[in-house]
C-alpha cells in the first residue's frame, strides 16, 4: 500500500532540478538565520566572558574618549592618557571598593612582528594587587614576578607561542633594547590575556620613562552600590568612570549595525526562500490539475489533497532546514572569520555559539513559515473540482 | 429479487444548462433513463450532442440544474439540492469508479502504487488485496514495479482499469477508454470492459465516439441535442 507521504515525496521527484534549487534557498536561508542567531548569542557571551575575565567591574582613566577607552581596555591599543598613580590612595578609600590595581599600558612597535612591524603590548602591573583581580589564571610554567621593579615579564599562551619563548628565556623590549627574563607562562585562558605581556608596573614605569600609569581597575564588594561608587569617582579630577556595564552597551552599540544589516540579510534570505517554496509548489499543483481532479474522483476529499500539498512543502522544508542547519554547524567557524573580519570589535573566544536547542527552534521557524507559504498552493489544490480538471484536459 | 431491486440508477428529467455569457446551453435536456445492476450501458453521439455530460451527472461529477437522480436507493440529486464538492466525493467514492481517455497514471509511481493510491484516501473494507489480484487479472502482474513511462499506452489503461476498480465500485464510469489507443488496443481494452461486465457482474456506463467498442455493451443509448434515445 501506499501513504500520502509517499505520494508527496514522489512528487517532489517529478522536477528535480526545481525541487533541488527550492532546497537550495532553503538551506542556505537556514544556513544564514542559524548562523545569525548563534552569532547574537555568542557575541553577547563572549563579551561577557571578556569582561569576567577582566577581573574588575569598574575601570578610572584620564579623561579621554571613552569608546576608545573602552575598546582599547579590551583590546589594547595605544594613545591612552596617564594619571597620577595617587589617584589609588585616594580611591581605595571608599567604602565600596574591595579591591584595587594600578596598571600601565604601553605599545611599542616592534619591527620584526608580522611582515611590516607591528605593535607589541605590554601591561604593567602590580604583583601584589593584580593577581588577585585574575584568581583564574592558571600558570603553563613559572609565576608571578619576584618584585613590582624586577625585570621581567609573565607571558600569555599566545604571546609565549608567537615568539616561542620559555621561561627562563630573555625577551626584548621594542624600540626600549630592553631585555627581560621570562618568568611565567600562563596557560590559555581563551581572552585577550593569551597574546598579553605582563610587565611589573614600576618595571615598565622605568622603561617608557614615566612615573604614571594609564588605568586603575576597581573590585566593588559584593552588594556594594556601583553607582554610589561610581559617582563619587566622577567627583575625582580629570578622570573618566567605566563600567564594563557601560563597556558592554557600548560595544553592543557599536556591533548593531553590523546585526541589523546581517538581520536584514536573513530576512531577505528568507523570504527569497519562501518565495521559491510557493513557487515551486504552485507550480507544482498548476501542473497536476488534472491528477488532483481524477484524485478527487478516487475519494480523495479537498482535506486529502490539502495535506498532500501541505506535506510536500514540509518535506522541502525540513530537508532544506535540516541541511541548512548542519552546514551552519560545519562552517560555523568559517563564520566567526567572516564576522571578525566584518565586526568592528570582536571579543575573544567563540563568536557563534550554535546547539541543539538552537537549531531546533530555527528548525521550527523555517518549517512553520514554510507551512504557512504552503497555505495558499494547498488551499488552491484543495478547491480543484474533478470535472473543471478533466475539461482543462480537453 | 424484483426487476425494481435491480435498480441502481435511475435518472428524471435530468437538465443541465450553461451560460456562456447571454447565451444559453442546454447540453443535457430532461433525459431520464434507468440502468439496472449488471448492465452495459454505451452512450453515442456526435460531438456536442452532450452525453458527456450526461454520463459526468450520473457519475455524479457535476450538479444538474433541474431533474432527479437516485443511486443504489439514495436519493443523490432531487428537489433542487446542490451537493457540494465534499458531499459529492462521498458518493463517487463509495460507488464509482472511473476510466478517462487520458490515463492520469502518477508518471512517479510504479504500476502498483497507481493502482493502490485510491487506497491512500478511502478504503472500503476486505479490499486490501484487490491491488494484485487486478492486476493478475487484467494481465499486468509482470509489470507491477515498472512506472508508466516503461509499459505501453494499452497497459496504462489496464492499469486504470485497476485503479479504478480496486474500491470495487458499484458502477465503471467510463469516459473514451480508447480514444488514446490503436484499433488493436482498443479492440484489447473493449475486451476487458466486457469481460468485467458478463463475468464479474460489473456495471458499466461508457461514453465513446467507436461504433464497435459502444456495440461491446447490451444497451446502447444515442444523444442527440441533449436528449437520450435508446437504439
Amino acid at each position: 500500500m501506499i501513504t500520502p507521504f509517499q505520494v508527496a515525496y514522489k512528487n517532489l521527484l517529478r522536477k528535480k532540478v526545481r525541487t533541488l534549487l527550492t532546497l537550495v534557498g532553503i538551506t542556505l536561508s537556514t544556513w544564514v538565520l542559524v548562523s545569525l542567531f548563534g552569532f547574537n548569542r555568542g557575541y553577547e557571551k563572549a563579551l561577557n566572558r571578556d569582561i569576567e575575565n577582566m577581573g574588575y567591574q569598574l575601570m578610572v582613566m584620564a579623561k579621554g574618549c571613552p569608546y576608545e577607552a573602552a575598546t582599547m581596555m579590551l583590546q589594547g591599543g595605544t594613545g591612552l592618557r596617564y594619571m597620577d598613580q595617587s589617584m589609588v590612595n585616594d580611591i581605595i578609600k571608599e567604602a565600596e571598593v574591595d579591591k584595587i590595581t594600578p596598571i600601565l599600558m604601553q605599545a611599542f612597535f616592534d619591527p620584526n612582528k608580522g611582515e611590516s612591524g607591528g605593535i607589541a603590548g605590554y601591561f604593567g602591573v602590580d604583583p601584589a594587587t593584580y593577581p588577585a583581580m585574575k584568581p583564574f589564571f592558571r600558570f603553563r610554567s613559572g609565576g608571578w614576578f619576584h618584585d613590582n621593579s624586577a625585570p621581567e615579564v609573565v607571558m600569555g599562551y599566545e604571546a609565549a607561542e608567537l615568539e616561542q619563548r620559555e621561561v627562563g628565556d630573555m625577551t626584548l623590549v621594542p624600540e626600549k633594547n630592553v631585555q627581560l627574563k621570562v618568568v611565567g607562562i600562563l596557560e590559555r585562558t581563551g581572552t585577550q590575556d593569551d597574546g598579553t605581556i605582563f610587565v611589573p608596573l614600576k618595571t615598565l614605569q622605568r622603561i617608557a620613562g614615566i612615573d604614571k600609569i594609564t588605568t586603575i581597575g576597581i573590585k566593588v564588594k559584593k552588594d556594594a552600590d556601583i553607582t554610589k561608587l561610581e559617582n563619587k569617582l566622577y567627583q575625582l579630577k580629570d578622570v573618566q568612570v567605566v563600567s564594563f556595564s557601560q563597556v558592554k552597551q557600548t560595544i553592543m552599540k557599536l556591533i548593531s549595525t553590523a546585526r541589523v544589516m546581517v538581520l536584514s540579510i536573513a530576512i531577505v534570505a528568507i523570504l527569497i526562500a519562501m518565495a521559491g517554496v510557493v513557487n515551486t509548489v504552485l507550480m507544482s499543483v498548476l501542473e497536476r490539475l488534472q491528477e488532483i481532479g481524477i484524485l478527487k474522483t478516487m475519494g480523495a476529499m479537498p482535506g486529502d489533497i490539502f495535506r498532500l500539498v501541505w506535506t510536500e512543502t514540509l518535506i522541502l522544508c525540513s530537508i532544506g532546514g535540516i541541511a541548512g542547519i548542519g552546514f551552519a554547524f560545519l562552517f560555523a567557524r568559517a563564520t566567526d572569520l567572516l564576522m571578525r573580519r566584518i565586526l568592528p570589535y570582536a571579543p575573544s573566544g567563540g563568536l557563534v555559539a550554535i546547539d541543539g536547542k538552537l537549531a531546533l527552534l530555527t528548525l521550527g521557524s523555517i518549517i512553520t513559515t514554510g507551512l504557512l507559504s504552503g497555505l495558499y498552493p494547498a488551499w488552491k489544490a484543495g478547491r480543484v473540482r474533478p470535472l473543471e480538471s478533466i475539461r482543462r484536459d480537453g | 429479487m424484483t426487476i425494481e431491486s435491480n435498480v441502481l440508477l435511475e435518472a428524471r428529467g435530468l437538465t443541465r444548462v450553461y451560460h456562456r455569457g447571454s447565451e444559453k446551453i442546454q447540453a443535457v435536456d430532461g433525459v431520464s433513463l434507468t440502468i439496472r445492476r449488471g448492465e452495459f450501458v454505451s452512450f453515442m453521439g456526435p460531438s456536442g450532442s452532450g452525453k458527456t455530460t450526461l454520463v459526468n451527472l450520473l457519475g455524479c461529477l457535476d450538479n444538474p440544474s433541474a431533474g432527479e437522480l437516485d443511486i443504489a436507493g439514495r436519493n443523490i440529486f432531487g428537489g433542487g439540492k446542490i451537493l457540494g464538492e465534499r458531499d459529492l466525493t462521498r458518493v463517487r467514492r463509495e460507488l464509482f469508479g472511473y476510466i478517462f481517455q487520458n490515463f492520469y497514471l502518477i508518471p512517479t509511481l510504479t504500476v502498483r502504487e497507481n493502482v493502490a493510491l485510491p487506497l491512500a484516501f478511502y478504503r472500503k473494507p476486505g479490499v486490501e488485496t484487490e491491488v494484485e489480484r487486478l492486476l493478475a487479472m487484467l494481465g499486468m502482474e509482470h509489470r507491477m514495479e515498472h512506472l508508466p513511462e516503461q509499459i505501453s499506452g494499452g497497459e496504462m489503461q489496464r492499469v486504470a482499469i485497476a485503479r479504478a476498480l480496486v474500491n470495487r465500485p458499484e458502477i465503471l464510469l467510463a469516459d473514451e477508454p480508447t480514444g488514446n489507443l490503436d484499433s488493436k488496443r482498443s479492440g484489447e481494452i473493449g475486451e476487458i470492459l466486457k469481460d468485467l461486465n458478463r463475468n464479474a457482474g460489473l456495471t458499466i456506463v461508457m461514453v465513446s465516439h467507436n461504433p464497435e467498442l459502444a456495440r461491446l455493451g447490451g444497451r446502447l443509448v444515442e444523444m442527440r441535442d441533449g436528449q437520450a434515445y435508446e437504439t
